[in-house]
């Protein structure tokens, strides 16, 4: 399919008994996860390979007078060292992004590596490719650079002023194609209006103002980024990458290093985590260039510190909101100013923030400001979700307020105010068949809720949350083997078990049993073009290219089998891995039996699958937490963790649990311990794992879950990703949950024990 | 005839007008009879003759990839909604 | 550069010798100079446990132990883990529990969990999330972890 078209909803199937999904099968992948044999980023070795390291500059915002490589070259075991100089010159070349159209690839480069100025404590400067990774860290420490240091911008609401420090002069904010007057921090300004919020705010008997920041946090993905090129002397480059989208690899170096695509294969390898930070490239092109250089292959893995230095992070934020709601708990409007750190370049995820924002609720007058603001942190990435967790979190803190006001339950006004199919989002699109309401009841009624909470110092909280999920294009190519197995091929990257995912949907399609699918990853030049896996998408979109090439294959074989009986083929069908006629004769055999008779006749069957699909529903979850505080130390222990999720359809239930487990934890980790640390230079103080202080088996209970299928009428089988939603209300729900423990309400995340005690000694 | 919902930055260059009904085949077509009515409200959706960076069209809810030569059917409802990339 | 050090030791219940330098930790030695790549480096400063192996009986982080300290010490990692029978029980009932997403920490909490059960073959929730709290998981949320280890104490249990 034309990845111009567009999808229009499909059937979907009604519900009915299915024969592989909703079961359990074993990941195809597994035994070489569990055995060590599977190849990730960084157990890539090549004959003769080389070790990349990057330098990075100690400063958060300085200008580059020079840089002085030449000890480091004559250094014995050093074989290639290289600055931005070495990537070609990217003057006005633009960067094609898809959807979001043409954007400068200045940018782009400068993030990779520097060329004028260093813009986060952790810029790449330079690089260097040595036979060890030990000679190349000490070649590091002797490359001279002059900077010339500039004051740090590192608070969202200080870089907005006027007269604060800019981070590039040429920046000025851009509110659909008209520039401000003066250059500025603020790279855009954007907004949203739906009917008239002083009418709504006239209807209101009870109006709340707050001011909410998130700090920045880190996807905190497990796997360091590890790139291994090998740029042959024909131009032919080949990459291993443990990325979420190979082909979005390929892209990037295609324009940072102006090389054809067709010269370019991208072989990705397992993926250690991505959370959204493995879509950017950062060593890719640096590997590519140091490989040219040496005239050998070069593997750039980072070490932890770079990884929190220089990769991800999501946007910090800060939020203002006002809302009103009538006596009877309904919500009449909300006015709200999202202001998002996009790091050192423009771009954060700002928008994503916008649109997420209101939508589990029906409010007729709405208006979202939105800014897109440079601070000396690193270029900010997607992280599970992005955008959302930051403008929900003020919205179900808010609403809870209103809650105790009223004296309302939780589950009331939200259920009272709950979005459903049709109603008008507040960027203008009307919602389709969504869950909102459905998972709420099942969250009002689940045991966790129904029993109450005793003890002093605890406290229930709760809070909902949606997910925008996305569609894009995914291709697959399935091919039948001669004993009735099917290999499949596929472009999207496998971070939690999709191989298995997208193979049962095929496996349904022509009833074999899912082991009979064989399912695998491919490079760039095996498989048709696929973006990353992101925006909770893979199951969904890839899974429908699989559900394609099944049916593909299925009238296939209908067909090949009546040319085998000599009957019209409309008196053929197949279910369950039987062909059968269906005009009395009964005649039957199954797929293995049908698949050797063609093998043996050279006859293929198969077929290639390129899908664009939108209607990937929104994602909606509601999530119960209780919580105790400890009054002296501050420190807050999770008792007890439920979310309930819409799933639309759970095809294997055990992975379906497992993003929600995954998600709430991270959402536990922003909630309570997560930040970037910087001191008043700019230097991020607490890069390491210790420090940074992600959740430990230790600080959590069992993470409960609930599926709710509701299903997404724009796929054949009802899927709705279901990936990144549970991310978004952990915050919010122990938040409110805290303020009923304590009775103080907290805005500012993370919400570490100090932050509790500080709040506790304010209102005592 | 087609229903375009103007974006709310651009609201001061329509008096206020939020949407309205415009004559035209495809959705450059509209912006078109749109810049007539507004002038310079093209230059705000429209960036070297292609759609503005950053920019989608949503046509009956559905994002369309062909941008300004997108066909629109009789009676649909056009926004232009800022782009998101997911994650 | 100072002089290579000459190693004697077991791993995986074979006999090995190798050069190392004095600076290279017994991860590198592991995955650079043996090929054993199925420990991994998260952090490669002891907060992780993605390299976590089993040294003489003891579960340490293999980024902070020296190659050259383990001259005559015997070391077991992921890679030999199974027997002939096929899958250790902790690694089969990983699979069972989907206790692995991107399966970047799983050796290191299988390794960790083998030396917990070695130990106490009947540890409990609280046990298992006392002893594993060294080892990080971003994805999972370790609930699907802590199953997957109580659930093979019976299966080893059965073994012995
Ligand atoms: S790599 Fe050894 S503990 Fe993290
Ligand atoms: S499964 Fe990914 S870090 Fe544990």
């Amino acid at each position: 399919m034309n990845p111009t078209e567009v999808m229009e909803p499909a059937k979907t199937e009604v519900k009915k008994k299915y024969k592989v999904i909703g079961t359990r099968p074993i990941r195809h992948d597994g035994v070489d996860k569990v055995t060590g044999r599977a190849v990730y980023g960084a157990d890539v070795q090549l004959p003769g390979m080389l070790h990349g390291k990057v330098l990075r500059s100690p400063h958060a915002h300085a200008l580059i007078k020079s840089i002085n490589t030449e000890k480091a070259e004559a250094l014995y075991g050093v074989k290639a060292v290289m600055t931005a100089a070495d990537f070609p010159d990217a003057g006005s070349r633009t960067a094609n992004l898809g959807e979001l159209g043409e954007v400068p690839l200045k940018p782009m480069c400068d993030n990779v590596m520097a060329s004028d100025k260093a813009v986060y404590h952790g810029h790449a400067v330079a690089a260097v490719a040595a036979t060890s990774p030990h000679i190349a860290e000490e070649a590091l420490k002797l490359i001279e650079v002059e900077y010339e240091v500039l004051p740090p911008v590192l608070d969202v609401v200080k870089a907005m002023d006027e007269d604060s420090p800019l981070l590039h002069e040429d920046l000025y904010t851009d509110e659909l194609g008209e520039k401000s007057s003066r250059p500025s921090n603020v790279a855009s300004h954007s907004r949203h209006v739906k009917g008239d919020v002083s009418q709504g705010f006239a209807e209101a008997d009870h109006v709340l103002e707050r001011e909410y920041r998130c700090a920045t946090v880190h996807q905190g993905y497990i796997e360091p980024h590890a790139a291994t090129a090998m740029w042959n002397p024909d131009g032919y480059l080949t990459m291993w990458v443990t990325t979420q989208g190979a082909f979005a690899v390929r892209t990037a170096v295609h324009q940072i290093l102006d090389i054809p695509v067709s010269r370019l294969k991208v072989i990705p390898t397992e993926i250690g985590g991505g959370f959204g930070g493995k879509i950017p490239v950062y060593g890719e092109p640096v590997a590519a260039v140091l490989s040219r250089k040496a005239r050998r292959p070069v593997k750039v893995v980072m070490d932890r510190t770079e990884v929190f230095l220089a990769t991800g992070p999501t946007s910090g934020s800060y939020v203002k909101l006002k809302m009103g709601v009538t006596n009877e708990g309904r919500i009449t409007a909300a006015e709200t100013m999202l202001a998002y750190e996009a790091g050192g370049y423009p771009g954060s995820i700002v928008a994503l923030g916008g649109i997420c924002m209101f939508a589990p609720y029906n409010i007729d007058h709405t208006t979202i400001d939105m800014y897109d603001v440079v601070v000396n942190k690193p270029k900010t990435a997607a992280y599970r979700a992005p955008g959302a967790p930051n403008s929900e979190f003020a919205v179900e803190c808010m609403l809870d307020e209103f809650c105790q006001i009223l004296d309302m339950d939780p589950m009331e006004i939200r259920l009272k105010n709950g979005a459903k199919e049709g109603d008008i989002q507040s960027h203008g699109i009307p919602h389709p068949r969504i869950g909102c309401i459905e998972t709420t009841e099942a969250a009002r009624d689940c045991e966790h809720y129904q029993t109450p909470l005793e003890g002093p110092n605890r406290g229930r909280g709760v809070a909902s949350g949606y997910w925008v999920n996305a569609g894009l294009t995914s291709s697959v190519t399935a091919r039948l083997n001669g004993d009735g197995t099917v290999t499949l091929q596929e472009g999207s990257t496998d971070i939690g078990g999709t191989r298995t995912s997208i193979a049962m949907q095929l496996a349904e399609v022509l009833g074999i049993p899912v082991e009979d699918v064989v399912p695998s990853v491919v490079d760039t030049d095996s498989v048709g073009y696929t973006e990353v896996t992101g925006g909770s998408r893979v199951t969904f979109a890839t899974g429908w290219a699989a559900y394609n090439a099944g049916q593909a294959i299925k009238s296939q074989l209908i067909e090949q089998a009546a040319e085998v009986w000599k009957v019209d083929k409309d008196q053929v069908t197949l279910a369950d891995g039987v062909i059968t006629t269906t005009n009395g004769d009964s005649r039957s055999m199954t797929i293995k039996e049908l698949a050797a008779n063609l093998s043996q006749k050279g006859i293929d069957v198969g077929s290639r699958e390129t899908v664009t699909p939108q209607n990937h529903g929104g994602a909606y979850a509601t999530h119960v937490v209780d919580v105790e505080v400890d009054p002296d130390t501050g420190k807050v222990t999770i008792l007890r963790y439920t979310a309930v999720q819409d799933a639309g359809r759970a095809i294997h239930p055990s992975y379906v649990e497992g993003q929600m487990q995954g998600g709430v934890v991270q959402g536990i980790g922003w909630a309570l311990n997560e930040e970037y640390f910087y001191n008043e230079e700019g230097n991020l103080m607490n890069a390491s794992f210790l420090d940074y202080r992600m959740p430990t088996s230790l600080d959590l209970p069992m993470i409960e879950t609930i599926i709710v299928e509701v299903p997404n009428p724009g796929h054949p089988y009802g899927v709705r990703g279901v990936g990144e939603v549970p991310i978004v209300p952990p915050q919010a729900a122990i938040s409110n949950a805290i303020a009923r423990a304590v009775g103080v309400r907290l805005g500012d995340l993370p919400m570490s024990p100090q932050t509790v005690v500080k709040a506790l000694a304010a209102k005592s | 005839m087609a229903i375009v919902h103007i974006p709310a930055l651009l609201h001061s260059l329509t008096g206020d007008v939020r949407k309205l009904e415009v004559e035209g085949r495809t959705v450059g077509d509209l912006i078109d009879q749109l810049e007539l009515l507004y002038p310079g409200i093209r230059d705000r959706l429209v960036e070297n003759g292609h759609l503005r960076s950053g920019l989608a069209i949503f046509v009956d809810g559905m994002v369309r990839r062909e941008a300004l030569e997108y066909e629109v059917p009789p009676k649909s409802e056009v926004l232009f909604v800022p782009a998101v990339a997911g994650g | 550069m100072a002089a290579k050090v000459h190693v004697t030791a077991t791993i995986n219940g074979e006999p090995v010798e190798f050069l190392c330098e004095p600076r290279q930790s017994l991860l590198e030695v592991l995955r650079d100079e043996l090929k054993l790549t199925g420990s991994k480096e998260g952090c490669n400063n002891g907060n992780c446990g993605a390299c976590s192996v089993i040294l003489d009986g003891l579960l340490v982080d293999a980024c902070i132990v020296l190659g050259a300290e383990i001259d005559g010490c015997s070391v077991e990692t992921i890679e030999g883990l199974m027997d002939s029978e096929g899958l250790h029980p902790l690694q089969q009932t990983f699979l069972e529990n989907a206790a692995l997403q991107c399966g970047i920490c799983t050796p290191g909490f299988i390794m960790a969990g083998k030396s917990l059960l070695e130990k106490n073959p009947q540890a409990s929730e609280g046990d298992i999330r006392h002893w594993c709290a060294g080892n990080l998981c971003r994805c999972t949320g370790y609930d699907k972890i802590v199953r997957a280890i109580l659930d093979a104490e019976p299966q080893l249990e059965v073994k012995k």
